[in-house]
């Protein structure tokens, strides 16, 4: 059964959720980062995969306006997320992309609720307590909804920060690591929530990763390897 | 955003409340001081209102205004009636008030004059008369809050100035209560005032233009040296046709330069003026309360400094959180914002917790030490001072959050969260 939300975004949308044209990245004189041409079309959740090194990171600073690319550019849900002056990449951020890192990246002064209710206000000026405890029971939470992160497990703080990032109802999920630190069980179970979640919420995956054990559950993948290698 | 700075705070409560209680103790250091300070020069202001110079008998200047103006000490003697005469006749003398010291009723002190002194103190009738017969006595009011006395209340004298014991009264001639003054909040609120005829009186001394009775010798008037008083309180006592001191106030400037040397020049007599000596003593005083005050402002310095090592420790372990508020979504003033409102939160915290305690200490101070609360010591009334030491406060909050803020917020949010991750 598709979610109601899914069918209004997926017929405003037009055209590719991301794309970059020539994109690469230089630091130091030492290309970091070369992905060139690459889209990704709105519910074809990817994965990015690749060693240490490819560029993942660099690659997710770039898609989330964190990053200005060396060369190239980057489009976000049609807008130029890399021409924009910063204001302009905050805003578009805070509209179309959650985020959710390897590391818990909670606010450890507030409890779980308090952290989805400030990423909320934070984007869209406003509180819904009502959608806030959807998100905490669809991940499972519901019983720590006012814990603190550091009172979590890990499995627990990373379903929370999954639930934070969804919490503003982004077109866009990126993750960064989302598994790495997990076992193969709590891997599984986590990137099972991932695809769940953001089909709920309507959103599109696009998950960095070096972890090869959650790559079949990608039809969509974009390999990396280290830039020296592409180059040589 | 207010909300998350208070969460942090919540979060290292014991560091907060230290904080908040060292900045605390600056500022109430500095209240106390200031609302000290000026409530004690304000009410030396108040009380020589009006008394450009005082005239008594020879001795410290200092005591003689202490005594006559501020009624806290003994006087130096008795001058001769006639001296009040003397400086009527004086040009640019507008005015010249007798006063007659010596007894107190339950530790106020009862003071001979005229119906003058309470006018040139500003003092008004609340109930009643002013006194107009000898043994009349109009009441300040807190005397008559004190004892509770009123309208038609009859008391007796005792001999001394109130300092500690009463001496023996004098029970064959009672006072009666005809006016009640209001509050003027100066020292007047404190005495018993009565014509001068009424001291002589209660001592068995005729007035001026009667003669001595025949039956009264020297050996009897030495007699009425009451045992238990000092030889200065006995010197004070009025002693026939003489008054404790003169309040002179000048009528035009040429006085002020021209009598006090012809009052100095007079075998008996000395002139003080309020304005000098109250500036010497508080010079002496002044001395003292500047090393408590450099030393109040070090403790308020030392309390910005703990609040900026705190803030600057914390934020340094919050810079991930920051990177991450700025993900999602919180625009760089607004993270300015949340971590100077958190300064500013602790820095409104230490004020209003040290003005609180100020007010309390100066409040404790003039309940448990008569001497304060005679000097009109008040933990109610505050001093505009006090509005610049919060500001100060706040200032020093403000400026201890920003500086580690700013820091922060000039690293790149894409490095800070690369090297959290």
């Amino acid at each position: 059964m598709p979610n109601p939300d899914t069918l209004t975004i997926s017929s405003v949308a037009q055209g590719p959720l991301v794309e970059a044209r020539g994109l690469s990245h230089v630091r130091d004189g030492r290309t970091v980062m070369a992905i060139g041409d690459w889209q990704l079309e709105p519910g074809r959740h990817a994965l990015l995969l690749g060693p240490s090194g490819s560029g993942k990171s660099t690659f997710i600073n770039i898609v989330t306006g964190l990053l200005t690319p060396s060369h190239g550019s980057i489009s976000v849900a049609g807008e130029p997320m890399s021409a924009l002056p910063p204001a302009g990449r905050d805003a578009l951020r805070r509209r179309t992309i959650g985020l959710v890192f390897q590391t818990l990246r909670l606010i450890p002064a507030l409890s779980v609720a308090g952290n989805l209710a400030l990423a909320q206000k934070l984007a869209t000026g406003r509180v819904d307590e009502a959608e806030i405890a959807r998100l905490i029971d669809r991940v499972g939470l519901s019983h720590r909804a006012q814990a603190r992160p550091r009172q979590l497990s890990q499995g627990e703080g990373q379903r929370a920060a999954i639930a934070r990032a969804l919490v503003t109802r982004p077109r866009l999920l990126v993750a960064d690591e989302p598994t790495s630190a997990l076992d193969d069980a709590n891997a599984e179970k986590m990137i099972g929530l991932m695809f769940e979640t953001a089909e709920a919420t309507g959103a599109t995956l696009l998950v960095a990763t070096h972890d090869g054990r959650i790559a079949h559950r990608f039809a969509n993948r974009l390999d990396l390897k280290v830039p020296e290698a592409v180059a040589a | 955003m207010i909300g998350l700075s208070l969460a942090y705070l919540k979060d290292r409560a014991l560091n907060t409340a230290l904080n908040v209680l060292l900045l605390a103790l600056g500022v109430a250091s500095l209240v106390i001081l200031l609302l000290f300070s000026s409530q004690l020069e304000n009410r030396f202001d108040r009380d020589a209102q009006g008394v450009d110079m005082v005239v008594g008998a020879k001795g410290s200047p200092l005591q003689l205004i202490l005594s006559s103006v501020y009624h806290v000490d003994i006087p130096t003697g008795n001058v001769p009636l006639e001296t009040v005469e003397l400086l009527r006749r004086q040009m640019g003398v507008a005015e010249a008030i007798p006063l007659a010291l010596g007894d107190s009723f339950r530790s106020f002190r009862i003071v001979g004059t005229e119906p003058a002194y309470p006018a040139l103190m500003g003092a008004t009738l609340a109930e009643g008369r002013m006194f107009e017969t000898p043994m009349e006595a109009v009441i300040g009011a807190e005397v008559a809050a004190r004892t509770g006395a009123g309208l038609g209340q009859r008391f007796v004298g005792g001999h001394g100035m109130g300092g500690g014991e009463e001496g023996p009264k004098h029970e064959e001639q009672p006072f009666i209560v005809v006016g009640l003054l209001k509050p003027t909040g100066t020292v007047i609120d404190r005495l018993i005032l009565t014509r001068i005829e009424s001291v002589w009186a209660v001592h068995g001394i005729e007035a001026p233009h009667k003669e001595h009775h025949e039956g009264e010798s020297e050996a009897e008037h030495a007699a009425h040296h009451h045992e238990g008083e000092s030889a200065a309180e006995h010197e004070a006592h009025a002693s026939p046709a003489e008054v404790t001191a003169v309040l002179v106030r000048f009528g035009s400037p040429i006085a002020a330069v021209r009598l006090p040397g012809f009052i100095n020049r007079q075998t008996n007599l000395q002139s003080a003026v309020p304005a000098v000596e109250v500036s010497r003593l508080l010079a002496l005083v002044g001395v003292g309360l500047d090393a408590v005050r450099a030393f109040a402002v070090l403790l308020m310095i030392t309390a910005g400094l703990s609040i900026f090592v705190a803030l600057l420790t914390a934020l340094k372990e919050r810079e991930g959180d920051m990177a991450m508020l700025r993900v999602i979504g919180a625009s760089r003033a607004a993270i300015i914002g949340q971590v100077a409102s958190e300064g500013l939160i602790l820095a409104t915290a230490g004020a209003a917790l040290g003005l609180l305690l100020g007010h309390a200490v100066i409040g404790l101070a003039a309940a448990s030490i008569e001497q304060l609360h005679q000097l009109g010591l008040s933990a109610t009334r505050f001093h505009p001072g006090e509005a610049w030491i919060v500001l100060a406060a706040l200032a020093i909050g403000l400026i201890a959050a920003l500086i580690p803020a700013l820091r922060v917020l000039q690293s790149d949010i894409a490095d800070t969260l690369a090297n959290a991750r």
